[in-house]
């Protein structure tokens, strides 16, 4: 089980070429093959959640070879407390989706192909632990994400294929950039990010200040923090279900999560200079204004899709308060967000498919039309307003916790959301399953077993999670504690060695 | 080794063979009926120029033909790329319908001289030598871009492309002459030693080094020496179109690289370069560089016709080349050679791809790339995609590793203006690659469109070309090395 990463990442690549060998009109098979190669992926996930230490701080199944000796490139993967949770997410979501897209009918093939392609590449990135292999996954992960948006995808597919397209290459050439930087500014140049994180105490306060930014920039992207949200709603309005389940579930944290694998350990000081506006202000402006942005929509996805951009709010202002039960709390969110996310989009999807729209004012009382969808989708809906008992509302509690500590304004800011938050969503509750029966709508068949099957398992973890939330937080509070001591002490080290 | 005419002989295998083959060839078309067999000669005879230059990696080093030519492993890195940039004309010749009721016998004489021209661009040490073999393959290229006949595009490109370079190769030869004053010589190794110790004479040297830069820099399509390339590139023959972007380009840098680095500069230490005191071409240079790529990258945006848009992106990517040629170490110039290799494979498939659709549809504008994934065989689009991702930059295809080595010069010299600039210009690139990405897959092709049939001649060398692509976009230390071996210059 040493490489059990490597394969973790590897078997989706596998089951690409398997697909690849496969006749283009033997629909089934490929789908069959294709879910078949996600679920080692997840059998390996639940063996890594049992087996994994819980004691220590340090990078777990490592594997490490050389890759291009002459420039210092390696292949080291590695998970510690922070890349396990996404780990796992990334491994539960990824069969949800194949599942969820079995009734896809156009370019079958192609359409299996690139999400095995995806898969790898989000895998790779929570696992690399080398800067330049870590690059390599993140920009592996657009060109499938750019076809499956824009060939699968709704009306205005090709815009928002291409927005997100070159917004999340302005961020790659970023951080591009500020990858060589780091890399010649070690000597002997490295791009391995343990070492990189190890010297962080040498790099100058103007260094760290600056290369925190343009990485920031990659990363905020992703989130996507305010002003670089705009692709987010086209790309998930666009995006056929199961891609949207991925883009909110996965793809959002890659942001968060780059920023607290590189820009927290490897650039304390400049995280101590920029967290407050770049992540505090930016955090509590997008929890304010996802909610509000909304509150005004008149389409499902695209307001599911800007609640995804209040709740990652709620990530960044966390782990910008760098208390633990701020960053705790962020990272807990990140998970949760992930799984509540990806069931609402289900959700949506399943609607979707039966009236082909999703505007909110079609509809009205489907609650007695699909009393299982109803009950199933009343767990996810009270748990994105973060109703305690179920897990949102551990996560935001946390960061509402950190963030008292730091600054009391912007907490209560932020907690305006929480109204807002059920505003909108009991709103679209009122509107869509409750009131009179819309009668185009009166014999909508119930969710079909499959459609269950995909939703089921992130009910579970939803609900486990509102009333055991050590299940996760075990599992990340060592490594976050290490991260934000870096952070906290990075003023004390440098004063201690004199940087400029 | 400093060799005399004859004994120079026996190290001009690549060249000899090259010159017989075009007597050979031209003969043959007198004297043989059948004309269809032409072309497999010239392909084995450029084939076997690339090996005989390949063979002679690690033989002996030193100047041939009394100081004329270099023979050292920068020249014969440049004779392995450029006998393989002839080796993909002339097969994407032979299986263009565009050439096909052209006279065959003449266009390949032409090639393969045009061929000895750049090997002899890539290797020249003295400035005679170097304004002849320019001269050459200008003239070449001149008649191969006119070649279609009954074209009026092509006629067109003929003339634009010797109007331009008439006007770039004299600039040039009025630059050599201040050199040629200043020194008294057209020797590289002298012309550097004696540049070295005349002193005031900075601004004189500097505008003889622009007036030279105007010649070669029309051979690389930098900027603002570029304007020829889009109606050349469009109106020439498409074998043609991809030989002059990738072999008149990689000839065109050697020839600047050997002039500019060993010729003018001297080493310093540590794998560095400095350049003379009180003449700034390398802030020139930088400038130059930025300019192309940016100008190049937004002329490409609103293009239509798929060579045109390819022409203003090898402006661009003349661009990029110069970030290596601007740092002044040896860690640029291997950036630069691995650049030009990554950049001869995705280029040449992109044209071959194009030449596909060309013979099947009649067309080359974005439009005949509509639906392509969708119109029967898909290994054109996918290549096709493969190739624009490469040029766009993306990994893992050797056009990533290509930048990427070049941004890590850049940066390492701690030019970061000019690293942000390409930064950006990747972002231009992939939108306009990105739309024709767009009209193969995201379009559904309509009625008229012809489906796509595969003919074995040209799916070889897209495979092939596609595998080349994506292996050295994971697994590059052989061409890393390569590069790295082949920056020793004789006489530097």
């Amino acid at each position: 089980m040493e490489n059990i990463l490597t394969y973790m990442t590897f078997i989706p690549v596998a089951g690409m070429f398997v697909v690849m060998a496969i006749p283009r009109d033997r629909h089934n098979l490929i789908r069959q093959v294709s879910l078949a190669a996600t679920i080692p992926p997840l059998l390996m996930a639940i063996w890594l959640y049992s087996n994994f230490d819980r004691t220590t701080t340090e990078f777990q199944y490592v594997v490490e070879s050389a890759w291009m000796p002459a420039f210092n490139i390696q292949y080291i993967l590695g998970i510690d407390g922070l890349s396990v949770t996404m780990v796992l997410l990334t491994a539960l979501l990824c069969p949800i989706c194949l599942l969820s897209s079995w009734n896809i009918e156009k370019g079958v093939k192609g359409y299996h192909m690139l999400f095995l392609l995806l898969d790898a590449a989000m895998m790779g990135v929570f696992c690399a632990l080398d800067f330049f292999l870590f690059f390599i996954f993140w920009e592996v992960m657009l060109l499938p994400m750019y076809f499956l948006i824009g060939i699968w995808g709704g009306p205005r597919r090709e815009y928002a294929a291409i927005k997100f397209f070159l917004y999340t290459q302005l961020g790659g050439v970023l951080m591009l950039i500020s990858m060589l930087a780091l890399y010649f500014y070690n000597d002997p140049h490295t791009f391995d990010m343990r070492v990189l994180m190890a010297n962080a105490g040498t790099y100058t306060r103007g260094f760290q200040f600056i290369v925190w930014i343009a990485l920031f920039i990659g990363f905020a992207i992703k989130i996507p923090a305010f002003p670089f949200h705009t692709w987010l709603p086209d790309a998930h309005v666009e995006a056929p279900t199961a891609i949207s389940v991925i883009l909110a579930g996965v793809l959002l944290k890659m942001g968060t999560y780059g920023i607290l694998r590189i820009n927290y350990p490897m650039l304390p000081i400049g995280t101590q200079e920029c967290a407050f506006w770049a992540l505090a202000v930016l955090g509590t402006w997008n929890i304010v204004y996802g909610a509000l942005c909304a509150m005004a929509q008149e389409d499902m996805k695209k307001l599911v899709a800007y609640s995804s951009i209040s709740h990652m709010g709620y990530v960044m202002l966390g782990m910008a308060t760098l208390t633990p039960q701020g960053i705790n709390g962020a990272v807990l969110q990140m998970f949760n967000h992930g799984t509540i996310t990806a069931m609402l989009f289900l959700l949506v999807g399943v609607v979707y498919d039966r009236a082909h729209h999703r505007r909110i004012d079609g509809f009205g009382g489907l609650a007695s039309v699909m009393p299982t969808y109803t009950g199933i989708m009343s767990i996810a809906f009270f748990a994105a307003l973060g109703l305690p008992g179920l897990s949102a509302f551990i996560s935001e509690a946390l960061v509402f916790l950190g963030a008292w500590q730091y600054d009391h304004v912007l907490t209560i800011i932020a907690a305006t959301s929480v109204v807002l938050t059920a505003g909108y969503m009991l709103w679209l509750l009122q509107r869509v399953w409750l009131g009179p029966v819309n009668e185009k709508y009166a014999d909508m068949p119930d969710v079909t077993t499959r459609e269950v099957v995909t939703l089921i398992p992130l009910a579970i973890i939803v609900l486990i999670l509102g009333v055991q939330p050590h299940y996760v937080l075990d599992l990340i509070n060592p490594t976050l504690l290490a991260i934000n001591d870096t952070v906290a002490t990075a003023n004390a080290v440098a004063q201690a060695t004199v940087l400029p | 080794m400093d060799l005399g005419n004859v004994e120079s002989l026996a190290y001009s295998l690549p060249e000899g063979i090259l010159a017989v083959a075009v007597l050979v060839v031209l003969m043959l078309e007198v004297l043989v009926r059948r004309k269809d067999m032409h072309g497999y000669w010239a392909l084995l005879a450029v084939a076997g120029a690339c090996a005989a230059g390949a063979m002679q990696a690690g033989g002996p080093q030193g100047w041939l033909f009394n100081r004329m030519v270099a023979l050292d492993s920068f020249a014969i890195f440049f004779k392995i790329v450029l006998g393989l940039a002839g080796v993909g004309a002339v097969w994407m010749s032979l299986g263009s319908k565009e050439l096909e009721d052209q006279n065959p016998g003449e266009y390949y004489v032409i090639l393969l001289a045009c061929t000895l021209g750049m090997f002899y661009m890539a290797s020249a040490s003295n400035l005679l030598m170097a304004y002849l073999a320019l001269e050459f393959v200008s003239q070449t290229s001149y008649i191969l871009s006119g070649f279609l006949k009954q074209s009026r595009r092509s006629s067109e490109a003929a003339l634009k492309y010797l109007i331009y370079g008439g006007v770039a190769s004299g600039a040039m030869v009025y630059g050599m002459s201040l050199i040629f004053g200043l020194t008294g010589s057209l020797d590289y190794a002298v012309i550097g030693e004696r540049l070295a110790a005349a002193e005031g004479n900075a601004p004189v040297i500097f505008v003889a080094l622009v007036l030279i830069l105007a010649g070669f820099g029309y051979k690389i399509s930098m900027v603002p020496f570029h304007m020829w390339a889009p109606d050349v590139y469009e109106g020439a023959p498409l074998p043609v179109t991809a030989f002059l972007a990738v072999g008149s380009k990689a000839a065109g840098i050697a020839m600047l690289v050997r002039f500019f680095y060993p010729g003018v500069s001297t080493m310093g230490g540590d794998g560095t370069w400095v350049p003379l005191e009180n003449v700034d071409w390398q802030g020139l240079m930088v400038i130059v560089a930025g300019v192309t790529m940016t100008l190049g990258n937004l002329a490409a945006i609103r293009q239509d016709n798929v060579k045109r848009l390819l022409a203003y992106s090898s402006v661009a990517h003349a661009g990029y080349m110069l970030m290596g040629f601007v740092v002044l170490s040896n860690q640029g110039l291997q950036a630069m050679l691995f650049y030009i290799l990554a950049y001869y494979i995705m280029n040449l498939g992109a044209f071959a791809v194009v030449l596909m659709v060309l013979n099947r549809t009649g067309r080359e504008d974005i439009q005949a790339f509509r639906g392509l994934a969708w119109r029967g065989g898909a290994l054109p689009a996918c290549a096709m995609a493969i190739f624009l991702f490469s040029l766009a930059g993306l990994p893992p295809t050797a056009g990533f590793v290509g930048k990427f080595y070049l941004f890590a010069a850049v940066i390492h010299e701690h030019m970061y203006a000019l690293a942000a600039v390409a930064g950006v210009n990747t972002a231009i690139g992939l939108y306009y690659y990105a739309r024709i990405i767009r009209e193969m897959f995201l379009e559904d092709p309509q009625e008229g469109d012809p489906v796509m049939v595969l003919d074995m001649h040209n799916s070889v060398l897209v495979g092939a070309l596609v595998i080349f692509t994506v292996v050295f976009g994971v697994y590059w230390a052989p061409v890393s090395s390569m590069a790295a071996r082949s920056l020793l210059f004789i006489g530097g």
